[in-house]
């Protein structure tokens, strides 16, 4: 590796430009996107990415933190098709959703531009969002019974978008046709083609400014130091091999426990992550494929290394070992709608390896399930309304205190919509918006609360499904700590199986095809976090607080209970 | 005689700096008084007194306030509770679902208002507007006994879909007006009657959290005002740079959050752009704390909303800023793992550093500057001291650094300034460098008591441009009081699809609450040079969630729904690049500003006053300074008289009754033709 120098003051300067040109297009994304997991909850990323590996370069503080990691192979399936098929030029835009090469999930639509510097190409520039409807057998494209990714949505290899600047519509009636919402679609295709716009103006202009060599010097420095830190951090833990093990509930197909797996190695400034004894590919939708593993694994180390800069580097001392026949490196057309779930569990498993070697720098794990909610039907004026949201739940108890109540899961810094947004758009009123008591973990530092929704009906009929997780296996706690409470879904229901006129889900976390009629309500209650350290250390000055507030009930019966 | 005196006043943690503008003769006067802990409306009184003879001629008193601020980030606002619709009890707590930081999961989070004083009643408003259950006033009543029966002070009144249809939450403030013992009631649609319930309710739960201090400290304020005969109009300036009535800011004291520190910034960025620099960052350096805020091409950056903590956010038009606690009061320690680090504990104005003598035995940063010859111990700033005591410094520096590293006083002092200068340069970087601009192209405005004591240290550090120092660098904020104009900012959420808008209903909306809040602004007795109103709609396609802001001009026949479009697609274009083809548009909100403009301050009558012939005659004394690891001989020099143009190299003190400029080794300073001092490097 040839050695580059730069002054100090310009490497910072030239970060903090590259950074705030991500930051910006996150921005100018989330402002103009029409649905709201992307306007509200931040479902999309922007980075610059290595022009013949796609590597990660420069990634936005705001966008989803799992995309840092998985982009960088969407980029690279963009470079392979180039090589492939030729006849790249400036003002070309390709368009995707392969998760097998782009990884997550078909809802994810990326764009990736080409950016040219004399003839030739400097960098790619990529914007990823979550749309609202990628057509599929049910609205909203969370299908927790789907077996083959044809039932999830349509799959859309890299495809020119743009060609030399001029937009081919016909590609864009395509997209249109396939999706329940499509104006919905072009929205969130025009705002991200906006955020391309906006990052490849800032992006000339920085290059007129210092000049190609410079960028380019300070964007391999930038990498060089997070490999550099993140093997530090590494040499300093005790080598060995831990191993542990966590569960998903099941496929949503068949009831069976899946088990995530893994046996971590440390070697002075080495890791190896090995996730051999995890399950073979399931029929359901909770695989995933092997660039969202490794995506997922980065999120977990930077959230436990969390000083390292977010770029390929980190992952330079990492070693995968990810057998072919795992549900954790499928290829089409083994479904993966629901990927969240599982890399949830990953993050969750990284954490409880690390406890043994580092406890000072883990937490007890958070709620761990995305908990996608649909609600999906018809006005009476015939027009389709699908309210497709995600939960939240407590976040695990940690070495500087209790767990947060209702934060956002660890792969997203996704905020939800506000109630009062969703109530506006959709013929929907929540009943209740609360945190729920008794649901975090024991500990010298309490798992962070649940929360509980309660939403009823104002319309006709619609047709309800979710798409869960942490119903049989709560979140655990670390360094002692206990547990958080598992996930429970109720809804109403007059039919055979249901008692006080309310029924679960047969497979706990996971249903479709839910059927409501006016006035009837779905109740979700979400996991708390898990705790850490030994209860006994708890003050009982900070259980009284927990008691006055309401935290920790009298029923006393303390969490997953 | 005419009332013709406007005063400007900042309370800050340590010293109260007081303005007094004559707009008959231009005649300026500046003073600066120590702040006094507890009741701040003490030092205030005493600071108007000190900057003018004559109470009777003072016509208006603007005042630029900490005390929500600090309420805010010491968590010492009144014990509040909140009477909410039942099942969202939580939602001040559950937040938007975030977390302080992207990387890593170890938040925390406290509510200023306890879960036990949150209590639900049974009511509901739907999206729609339609009432779904109406509310009992007994209920109103009986939560309204519970909170007082726990102790609450004040109480917010917040009601999901108020937004949409305010009768239910109307119908209860009225209950819970009667039922409460005091005026402390914020009803959240009365503060901001916007969609997205966490940031209303948040804004009004800080706004009741927040009103017994403010609304309290204001009444003092008033009392001891008449008490001394002096019936003039007091004047409160908001986050966003703009004034309003003491009345206003009683009943929304959460507007005053950052009143203060917006008041200097709106001083700086006009002496800053008279003076040449369009592109200036500011720095406010008081006795706790630094705060640092963007002018880029003459324009501060404003915000919709920020948060004071996580999770603490207030949803009103604000000054964007960045705090950092490093002020002239803060404490030089030596942490657990026996690194030197500074705040953010703070000595304050009381007792304040050692070199005050008034108790605390624990070095500031004031401390070390005073040890190194930075500061003339003989000149203190303010009027409470007639000297400060360098051997109890250096003392202090000795015991509780020097001892503990094994080096000499001189150094440890060196190294707690080369701490502070760090801190405070990290905080510029935060919002320069990291956001994109060049450092290059900005200069650093100090201010504050002890700002230009730093400010030669930051331009070598981050790399800026120049430091140019405002003439009452140590009264800015007041002088920002006198330059703010009156502001009065209206919200309304419309949520109507701009084809079905009915424009004639709108135009007399807009014309009823430009009326009432012309009215508002004209009950001012200051002087105004002309009223102007700002329209913005916030608009968005049909499907979207964020809007874009859209200026509207309402001409002589109304507004027209091909006017609105017409200017949506501009603001759109501007903002994105490309309109959606087919796609309805909806108007979310209608916000309204009226500015009562203020006479324009003219930046140079505040370079009077006599000056001397050259540079050379203002030498005042012989000053020993530290500075690298040395003594170097240098100079005290009386910034005031040194003429335009006149050029003094470091190092050397420039000192001024409030404030203190210290020039390093091989900076220059230059005055220019508005009295400024400029500092570069020498050439």
């Amino acid at each position: 590796m040839t050695s580059i120098k730069m002054d100090p003051v310009t490497l910072a300067i030239l970060k903090g430009r590259l950074e705030q040109i991500a930051d910006e297009m996150d921005a100018t994304l989330f402002r103009s996107a029409f649905n709201p997991i992307i306007a509200e909850a931040h479902d999309a990323s922007h980075g610059i990415y290595d022009a013949q590996t796609g590597e990660t370069l420069v990634q936005g503080k705001s966008g989803l933190p799992i995309f840092v990691g998985v982009m960088a192979f969407a980029v690279k399936a963009v470079i392979e098709r180039v090589e492939r098929d030729g006849g790249v030029a400036d003002g070309d835009v390709f368009i995707f959703n392969d998760p097998y090469d782009g990884g997550t999930h078909l809802s994810d639509f990326r764009l990736v531009k080409p950016i040219f510097r004399n003839g030739e190409i400097f960098c790619y520039l990529a914007s990823v969002g979550h749309w609202h409807d990628v057509g599929g057998n049910v609205p909203g494209n969370y299908n927790p019974q789907a077996t083959e990714s044809f039932q999830e949505g349509m799959l859309i290899p890299p495809v020119k978008l743009f060609e030399a600047g001029v937009l081919k519509s016909d590609i864009v009636a395509i997209l249109s046709a396939n999706s329940r919402l499509p104006n919905s679609l072009y929205g969130d295709m025009n705002a991200q083609i906006n955020a391309l716009d906006l990052g490849h103006q800032r992006l000339a202009d920085l290059l007129d400014e210092y000049g190609e060599t410079d960028v380019s010097a300070a964007l391999k420095l930038l990498r060089q130091r997070a490999d550099r830190m993140m093997r530090d951090h590494l040499a300093a833990l005790p080598d060995g091999t831990i191993s542990v093990e966590d569960y998903l509930d099941n496929d949503g197909v068949s009831d069976d426990v899946l088990t995530l797996a893994v046996d971590m190695t440390i070697s002075a400034d080495r890791l190896t992550i090995d996730f051999s004894r995890s399950s073979p590919a399931c029929a359901g939708p909770v695989n995933i494929s092997r660039s969202t593993t490794i995506a997922a694994t980065y999120v977990a180390l930077k959230h436990i290394f969390t000083d390292v800069p977010a770029n390929a580097g980190v992952l330079q001392p990492v070693e995968f070992i990810i057998p072919e026949d795992s549900f954790l490196s499928v290829t089409a057309p083994k479904p993966v709608g629901g990927y969240t779930e599982t890399i949830l569990r990953l993050i969750d498993v990284m954490f409880q390896a690390f406890q043994h070697v580092a406890p000072e720098r883990v937490n007890g794990c958070a709620y761990g399930t995305i908990n996608a909610l649909s609600l999906a039907g018809h006005r009476g004026d015939g027009s389709r309304w699908v309210m497709f949201s995600f939960f939240g739940g407590g976040h695990g108890g940690h070495p500087e205190g209790d767990g947060l109540n209702h934060g956002n899961a660890p792969i997203s810094t996704a905020t939800i919509p506000p109630l009062e947004i969703l109530e506006a758009a959709y013929p929907v009123a929540f009943t209740q918006w609360a945190l729920r008591a008794d649901s975090g973990g024991e500990g010298q530092h309490r798992g962070g609360l649940g929360a509980v929704y309660e939403i009823e009906l104002l319309e006709e009929s619609a047709t309800a499904f979710l798409f869960g997780e942490r119903g049989k296996f709560a979140p655990p706690g670390v360094a002692g700590g206990g547990a958080g409470a598992p996930n429970r879904f109720y809804f109403d229901s007059d039919g055979p199986d249901a008692a006080d006129g309310r029924e679960s889900p047969p497979l706990v976390s996971k249903m479709t095809g839910i059927r409501l009629k006016r006035g009837q309500r779905v109740r979700l209650e979400t996991p708390g976090g898990g705790g850490y350290g030994d209860p006994a250390s708890r003050t009982s000055e900070q259980k009284a607080h927990d008691a006055a507030q309401g935290y920790v009930t009298s029923a006393g019966k303390g969490a997953g209970s | 005689m005419s009332k013709s005196i406007v005063i400007g006043v900042d309370v800050g943690g340590t010293f109260t700096d007081i303005l007094a503008l004559d707009e008959n003769t231009g005649e300026v006067r500046v003073a600066k008084v120590p702040s006094t802990r507890g009741d701040q409306s003490a030092g205030f009184l005493g600071g108007i007194k000190a900057a003018t003879d004559d109470l009777g001629a003072v016509s208006t008193i603007i005042h630029g306030t900490t005390v929500a601020t600090n309420a805010l980030l010491e968590r010492k606002g009144a014990k509040a509770g909140i009477i909410t619709t039942a099942g969202f009890r939580d939602v001040l707590e559950m937040r938007r679902r975030d977390r302080p930081t992207t990387w890593g999961l170890w938040g925390q989070f406290t509510p200023v208002i306890e879960r036990q004083s949150r209590l639900e009643v049974a009511e509901r408003t739907l999206a729609s507007g339609e009432v779904a259950t109406p509310v009992d006033p007994d209920e109103i009543r009986a939560a309204a006994a519970a909170l007082l029966e726990q102790g609450c002070e004040a109480v917010c009144l917040f009601f999901i879909n108020g937004y949409a249809n305010g009768e239910n939450e109307a119908r209860a403030a009225e209950v819970l007006r009667d039922a409460w013992p005091n005026g402390h009631v914020s009803v959240a649609t009365e503060i901001l009657p916007e969609i997205r319930e966490f940031e209303r309710c948040s804004t009004a739960s800080l706004n009741a959290y927040l009103q017994p201090v403010v609304a309290n400290y204001l009444a003092r304020l008033e009392e001891r005002l008449e008490g001394e005969g002096a019936p003039a109009e007091i004047l409160i300036v908001q986050s966003n740079g703009g004034v309003m009535s003491v009345d206003t800011a009683k009943a929304l004291p959460v507007r005053t959050a950052l009143s203060g520190p917006a008041a200097g910034v709106v001083a700086a960025r006009r002496i800053a752009s008279a003076a040449g620099f369009e592109n200036v960052i500011t720095g406010d350096m008081g006795g706790t704390s630094f705060d640092v805020s963007l002018v880029a091409d003459g324009q501060n950056t404003l915000t919709s909303q920020a948060s004071i903590d996580f999770g603490m956010v207030v949803r009103t038009p604000m000054i964007e800023m960045t705090t950092i606690g490093a002020g002239g009061g803060s404490i030089a320690h030596i942490d657990e793992t026996g690194l030197l680090d500074i705040g953010p504990q703070s000595a304050g104005s009381d007792p304040g550093p050692v070199c005050y003598g008034l108790g605390n035995d624990r070095p500031t940063v004031t401390d070390a500057n005073l040890v190194l010859g930075r500061i003339d111990a003989r000149n203190p700033i303010g009027d409470k001291l007639t000297r400060l005591d360098s051997e109890a410094a250096a003392a202090a520096i000795d015991r509780h650094i020097a001892g503990p590293l094994g080096i000499s006083v001189e150094e440890a002092a060196e190294a707690i300034i080369r701490v502070a200068n760090a801190k405070m340069a990290g905080a510029i970087r935060l919002i320069s460098i990291e956001r994109g601009h060049d450092p290059k192209r900005f200069a650093a405005m100090p201010f504050g008591g002890g700002g230009a004591l730093h400010a030669g240290a930051l331009v070598r550090e981050i790399g800026l441009a120049a430091a140019i120092v405002p003439r009452f660098p140590g009264v800015n904020s007041a002088l920002g009081c006198v330059m703010s104009d009156l502001r009065h900012d209206e919200v309304r959420t419309l949520n109507r699809m701009l084809d079905t808008l009915d424009c004639e209903a709108l135009t007399a909306m807009i014309a009823e609450i430009t009326a009432s809040s012309e009215e508002v602004i004209k009950r001012s007795k200051a002087s105004i040079d002309g009223l102007e109103a700002v329209i913005e709609l916030d608009m968005l396609y049909l499907g979207q969630t964020h809007a874009v802001a859209v200026p509207l001009s309402v001409s002589h026949s109304g507004i027209t729904t091909e006017a609105i479009r017409a200017a949506f697609d501009a603001s759109y274009r501007r903002t994105y690049g490309r309109l959606l083809e087919n796609i309805p548009v909806r108007v979310l909100n209608l916000r309204l500003s009226v500015i009562g403009k203020r006479p324009e301050v003219d930046i140079a009558s505040l370079a009077r006053g006599e000056r001397a012939a050259s540079a050379d005659d203002c030498h005042l004394a012989d000053q020993k300074i530290f500075a690298g690891g040395q003594w170097h001989d240098g100079a005290i020099i009386d910034r005031l008289r040194l003429p335009a143009g006149a050029v003094v190299n470091g190092p050397c003190l420039l000192v001024q009754p409030d404030a203190t400029i210290y020039v390093d080794p091989g900076l220059a300073a230059r005055v220019d033709d508005l009295g400024n001092i400029i500092i570069k490097e020498q050439e």
